[in-house]
């Protein structure tokens, strides 16, 4: 029997502790196969935010370190600055890089810091049960904007990536979905794009949002919440390349 | 700006700020991440020229936020890094403080103190002494507090700063003043033997010929937190055992031992030479390392006297370990001044012979 698909080798063959339907196990391949595909899993340090993704470290088999929240593009500022042989990528949600690390991702982008970030924006607070992030469009219902939320109140979804292309220091930004398998050989194609300009000694930022499905606590069921992306999410944010 | 020639074993005039900038770089700092605050400007100013000059790092970051994960991300490498603030830059940085002690990651952190609560003002003072000495930031952990007195000392700790922080993988702040920091007096670098220092196998170097690394401060198995902090507690007692570092000055036959650290005890200092003048046996202990606190040597201290005197650039902070110290055995009066204020040889003179006369009379 000839092997079509396979594990790649950077994943690890383990159940994760993602509920079913959720973005995170999809992102986590793409970025074990771009690891192995470049050739860089023994150089390449990742950073796990605080969220559902803290224990990315028992899914991704290279050196990794879990941050406070929000402060990963720091941590890896002076990773990469005292190591820059080594590949330093960053993988956050949207509670993380675009509520309480904003400074840090503005900063890190402004500084033109050679750094890889994935961004994973499902418009939600997924670990702490599902409250409004940044990201979170109008009308949606969270936990704490439990009849929609209102623009006059809590504001309009931040599209950080669009701020983040305004920046000299960003160099490639991309913003895609993990939606279905065409939109996820897009997103694998702009992952790998960016661990690629890192590793060419391109000197800049590279950011892919990736937008992901919360079935849980969009309160839908994992086909649904796919359809959802690709109908409501994308119209406050457009996929495509926003710059590079 | 200083821009002298930096020669090791010679006599040179620096300012305290730039010293320990400069000693630093000889202890082998790699990296140095720090936020513009008042009074520590000179070390931020000097590293940003020293440190390229060096071939190391140095960034000005955004924020005291952003410099001491700057510093998390460089010692999760391996990396030998510091940053330097004063005091509302100091409790900005608690999180990160935590979170390197959470995850055992060494870190050299300086406070040039300044004038507290909120923005204060930029006049020297002690009044970060809990926050030093308690952790600072949430969880149960401890950092290493080194109190030096005089430039020569601050010089002198930063290598000491820097191995202690390797050896024990444990954040290790030195509890400057805006004194201390703005003054210029002699100093000699000193190029001294360094400890031997464990491997860094921890280190995130990139998992090639060996499993992957992991840094982290998350336990969430059931009893594996409680398991972490037993570690860092046993480790803590090596630190208290082996690391105590404290002057006695004149407390052989003393009646009166005052206690101070800093810049307070050199004023302290000052007036146990005039106390002696005039016939008043005082002493003092100058606790040296902050945390672990010289509890051994004041509670010997305590066997042969009568009274002690506390005093600091603070409300009453250091006095609270005097006090668990002797346990009610002897008296523990406090004289303090703060927001700026410096206790003049005169003051110190005062309590002093409040404190012994009576004494004498019996």
């Amino acid at each position: 029997m000839k092997t079509i698909f396979e594990r790649t080798p950077t994943l690890k063959d383990c159940p994760t502790h993602y509920c079913p339907g959720c973005g995170h196990g999809i992102a986590h391949r793409l970025i074990a196969e771009t690891i192995d595909e470049l050739g860089i899993h023994d150089r390449t340090i990742g950073i796990a935010p605080v969220g559902c993704a803290v224990l990315e470290y028992n899914y991704i088999d290279v050196d990794m370190v879990e941050v406070a929240h929000g402060r990963a593009p720091a941590v890896a500022t002076g990773m990469k600055r005292t190591n820059p042989d080594k590949i330093i990528f960053s993988y956050q949600g949207d509670g993380d890089l675009a509520a309480i690390g904003t400074g840090e991702i503005i900063h890190a982008a402004h500084r033109g810091e050679q750094i890889t970030v994935i961004f994973i924006n499902n418009a939600v607070f997924g670990m702490t049960g599902g409250q409004m992030a940044p990201t979170t469009v109008l009308g949606q219902v969270t936990a704490t904007t439990q009849k929609g939320r209102e623009a006059a109140n809590e504001g309009y979804p931040l599209q950080v990536s669009e701020l983040l292309a305004l920046l000299p220091g960003a160099i490639y930004v991309e913003r895609c979905a993990l939606s279905s398998p065409a939109q996820i050989r897009k997103a694998k194609k702009a992952v790998k794009h960016a661990f690629e300009l890192q590793l060419n000694g391109v000197q800049g930022l590279s950011l892919v949002e990736l937008l992901s499905s919360c079935p849980t606590y969009w309160r839908m069921t994992p086909v649904k919440a796919m359809e959802w992306i690709e109908n409501e999410m994308t119209k406050v944010f457009p996929l495509g390349r926003l710059k590079g | 700006m200083t821009q002298q020639r930096i020669t090791v074993d010679e006599r040179i005039l620096m300012c305290g700020n730039e010293a320990l900038a400069e000693a630093a770089i000889i202890a082998g700092c790699d990296a140095y991440f720090g936020y513009p605050i008042t009074p520590q400007n000179e070390i931020t100013a000097y590293m940003s020229r020293r440190m390229p000059e060096e071939g190391r790092v140095f960034v000005q970051s955004e924020s005291e936020l952003a410099a001491i994960n700057m510093v998390f991300g460089a010692s999760a490498t391996g990396k030998r890094t510091m940053t330097s603030s004063s005091s509302p830059g100091i409790s900005l940085m608690q999180e990160g403080i935590s979170y390197l002690a959470g995850a055992e990651l060494p870190a050299v952190i300086v406070n040039v103190m300044r004038g507290g609560p909120g923005l204060g003002n930029i006049a020297p003072s002690q009044g970060d002494y809990f926050q030093a000495t308690r952790g600072g930031g949430h969880g149960d952990y401890r950092t290493i507090v080194l109190g030096p007195s005089t430039v020569q000392e601050l010089v002198d700790c930063m290598p000491l700063a820097f191995d202690l922080a390797d050896q024990y993988q444990i954040p290790v702040v030195v509890l400057a003043d805006g004194i201390l920091g703005q003054m210029m007096e002699p100093i000699v670098f000193n190029k001294k033997p360094r400890r031997s220092l464990p491997p860094k196998d921890w280190a995130l170097t990139g998992a090639k010929d060996r499993e992957q690394n992991i840094v982290r401060s998350l336990w969430l198995p059931e009893g594996s937190l409680e398991k972490h902090n037993y570690k860092l507690q046993a480790k803590y007692e090596q630190v208290q055992k082996n690391e105590v570092i404290c002057e006695q000055y004149q407390i052989d036959d003393a009646e009166i031992v005052v206690i101070a650290y800093g810049v307070a005890a050199r004023i302290v200092r000052s007036a146990v030479n005039q106390a002696r003048k005039e016939g008043i046996k005082a002493g003092l202990i100058r606790p040296i390392t902050l945390w672990p606190f010289p509890t051994e040597q004041i509670v010997k201290a305590a066997d042969e006297l009568s009274i002690f005197l506390v005093v600091e650039m603070s409300m009453g902070q250091m006095v609270e370990d005097v006090k668990l110290a002797v346990a009610g055995k002897v008296p523990v009066v406090f004289y303090g001044r703060a927001g700026g204020g410096v206790p003049t040889v005169d003051q110190v003179m005062e309590r002093i012979k409040q404190l012994t006369i009576p004494v004498k009379k019996q």
